[in-house]
């Protein structure tokens, strides 16, 4: 006996309630792949970001959503204190601090007020040696949450 | 701070001698300054005056029933502990339960559960218990015991946990018989519902035939995914009494009955695990013991604070000697944040501090350490561009036209220069003085050991061959004991001595580590001798005498050591700090 797995109905279900919960500046662009998805982020009105627009990545591990989706930026990724030029992004609920009843929307929610929130347009002060490092999956990093203000 | 058994105070030395105690009373000593049978407590702590053990145990080192009898004269370098088996680390767990649930009239399992929410912390929990009851309680997950024990089991529920284990067995999983869980885990199957249309936030389906939970923060998911919440948690994250409601921030912790519902037995036993283990890792007066496979652990009250004054040495029942303050190998009399620096130098410097003094120098100018590959005598630096001779030292502009040989060694230019190199080497000098010797105790260990296994073998031969007993040829073993932790000792008073600052206490000190030294290598070389049938009760005589003496000497050095901090009389050359 093979019961669907909990990852596949949930995300079957999540992309379901993605296509009709209509998210303000956040539309999905691809999901073929159920393991794969990409989604267009729109620059929140009135913030730094306003008028951009950027490609945000989730890939979803076997054990989802026991353990977090991978999220990064690709393409160009928006110049932020807390978002890495290669797209990696510092925020605490995509590693030590997910449980399971997080979602892909609310994970958008989280990085559309990260966007928002930000003062200054500038890279982490680490960033050149994160890059250089060149860790492939974010969730590899041990991650340091300097602040939770921005 | 619990009340400890003054039977419980393992005194390794004194187990070690007890045995050699008969033998070595009233042979002779040829070294005309032990005046006494060194075994013999009384005459061993002569020197102390008693006013000194009351300063320590003001301190709070002692309990009431602690200062009476043996313990009046345990000596200063030795701390006092307790080995601890699993179980008899769950029956602690009990007794301070017991105690909580005594003071505030709450059950015994409520007390377990709370105690464990506050990391095993009695003054944390007194704290926190009395300033707000009720939150403690709904955290620790007390509410949804009281909630499930008002209420009753569905008669769906019931059947649906009974079809649960029958089905499990096709997939291999073990569900527990119902009759077998806790009465706390089986009070809470009446908070299990089946609630027509409830969306599970974790699995996103609505699905009827699956029955749901809810803790007090009323977060309700279906019992599947609870379940596998709770084995992702227990298995790929090793939590235990830490895991919390799978709601983001939601701070209530999922308690051991829930766990005990929902989850199989294999998980649950892992869990169980758990829990113990983290009762260890979360309580600063615990400690695992580190050698591999032991099970054991080590209850010590010696507080952190003390590590910049005590080297609290401890011996695990499995006979592994380490330190209680950092986990690493007994370092007695070195300081751990001595040893780890130390430890940290020799790894940085051993090999490269050898290569660079072989071959390197420094510029005479500005100090850059130079190595010379090849080319001529005529050396300029690169980074101050100062132009010298690498053989004599002195400026290259007196060496005229001598260009590929110097001569002028005596010239009084050149004498400068190297004094002045010589100075830069003494600090690297006199890390190598100490660093040999320390590495060179550790390397006769060694070879101690193996030297031991050999004789021991031909020991049996001869045991075989003459009327000599079993026991009396253990004394071997008991000499080989002795000489490897006097090296061991001897290896850290090296590293001691290396970051002590010379004052006029030093002196004693040094004094104390040359006599164990020499004793040391006097008994080492007895083991070394030939054996046979003819000679083996003389040797056997010299090696008890020589075995008892080195053990005493190795205690002079310790008990100097550990006095020496308490009456602050070592200075240090580095901060203690990381």
């Amino acid at each position: 006996m093979a019961p669907t797995p909990t990852w596949q109905r949930r995300l079957t279900r999540e992309l379901k309630t993605f296509a009709t919960n209509h998210l303000e500046g956040i539309r999905l662009l691809e999901s073929d792949d159920l393991f794969l998805w990409k989604l267009l982020i729109e620059g929140p009105p009135g913030t730094l970001y306003a008028g951009e627009q950027f490609t945000l990545q989730f890939r979803f591990p076997a054990d989802y959503p026991m353990t977090s989706p991978q999220v990064t930026f690709v393409g160009t990724a928006p110049i932020h204190p807390h978002i890495y030029t290669n797209g990696h992004i510092c925020l605490n609920i995509l590693y030590d601090h997910w449980t399971p009843a997080l979602t892909v929307e609310s994970v958008c929610v989280s990085i559309q007020s990260m966007l928002a929130s930000a003062t200054e347009k500038r890279s982490p002060v680490d960033n050149d040696i994160h890059i250089w490092r060149n860790q492939q999956n974010p969730k590899d990093t041990p991650w340091r949450f300097y602040n939770d203000a921005v | 701070m619990p009340v400890t058994d003054s039977t419980a105070f393992h005194n390794n030395d004194n187990d070690q001698l007890d045995g050699m105690d008969m033998s070595a009373t009233g042979s002779d000593y040829d070294d005309d300054f032990l005046m006494s049978d060194p075994y013999d407590p009384e005459e061993y702590d002569g020197v102390e005056d008693d006013g000194f053990y009351d300063e320590i145990g003001g301190q709070g080192l002692f309990t009431a029933e602690g200062t009476k009898g043996l313990e009046e004269r345990r000596p200063l370098y030795q701390v006092e502990y307790e080995t601890h088996s699993e179980s008899e680390l769950v029956q602690l767990q009990k007794e301070e339960a017991a105690k909580v649930s005594g003071v505030f009239g709450i059950p015994m399992s409520h007390a377990t559960m709370m105690l464990r929410s506050m990391k095993w912390n009695k003054e944390r929990f007194f704290e926190r218990f009395t300033e707000n009851p009720e939150k403690v309680q709904l955290e620790a997950g007390i509410v949804t015991l009281e909630e499930a024990a008002q209420r009753r089991v569905t008669p769906e529920v019931k059947q649906y946990f009974a079809d649960r284990r029958v089905r499990a067995v096709e997939s291999n999983v073990q569900y527990p018989d119902w009759e077998e869980l806790s009465p706390e885990a089986q009070t809470q199957r009446n908070l299990v519902e089946f609630i027509p249309d409830a969306l599970c936030e974790i699995c996103f389906s609505g699905d009827p035939s699956v029955p749901t939970y809810a803790l007090p923060c009323r977060h309700r998911y279906c019992i599947d995914c609870y379940r596998e919440y709770l084995t992702h948690k227990i298995w790929d994250e090793g939590l235990s009494a830490r895991i919390q409601c799978p709601e983001f921030q939601c701070p209530i912790i999922v308690g051991e009955p829930v766990v005990e519902m929902l989850v199989s037995s294999a998980d649950f036993s892992r869990y169980r695990n758990l829990l113990l283990r983290s009762y260890v890792s979360e309580n600063d007066t615990m400690r695992w013991c580190p050698a591999p496979g032991c099970e054991y652990i080590i209850e010590c009250h010696t507080p952190q604070s003390a590590l910049l004054s005590t080297v609290p040495t401890v011996r695990c029942r499995c006979g592994h000697a380490f330190c209680f303050g950092c986990g690493l190998d007994d370092h007695q009399p070195c300081l751990c944040i001595l040893a780890r620096k130390w430890l940290k130098k020799c790894s940085d410097e051993s090999e490269t501090s050898t290569w660079i003094s072989v071959n390197t120098q420094e510029c005479p100018k500005c100090q850059a350490v130079i190595e010379k590959n090849g080319g001529c005598n005529h050396m300029t630096c690169r980074k101050c561009q100062h132009e010298f001779c690498w053989v004599c030292l002195g400026p290259w502009s007196q060496h005229g036209r001598a260009w590929y040989n110097c001569n002028r060694y005596d010239e009084n230019a050149s004498k400068q220069a190297r004094s002045a190199q010589e100075k830069s080497r003494e600090a690297l000098t006199r890390y190598l003085h100490y660093q040999t010797r320390y590495a060179n105790h550790e390397r006769s260990a060694d070879l101690d050991r193996d030297m031991y296994r050999k004789t021991e073998r031909k020991m049996e031969l001869m045991q075989q061959a003459s009327s000599l007993s079993w026991i009396e040829v253990q004394f071997l073993r008991d000499a080989a004991d002795t000489l490897i932790q006097c090296r061991m000792t001897l290896k850290w008073t090296y590293a001691f001595a290396f970051y002590l600052a010379r004052n006029n206490m030093t002196e004693l000190f040094e004094d104390n580590q040359r006599d164990l030294e020499m004793a040391t290598e006097q008994l080492s070389e007895f083991l070394e001798s030939p054996i046979n049938p003819d000679t083996i009760s003389t040797l056997r005589q010299q090696v008890l005498d020589k075995t008892a003496y080195v053990a005493s000497r190795r205690k002079v050095v310790l008990e100097d050591t550990a006095r020496g901090f308490a009456e602050d009389r070592w200075d240090f050359n580095v901060s203690l700090t990381e």
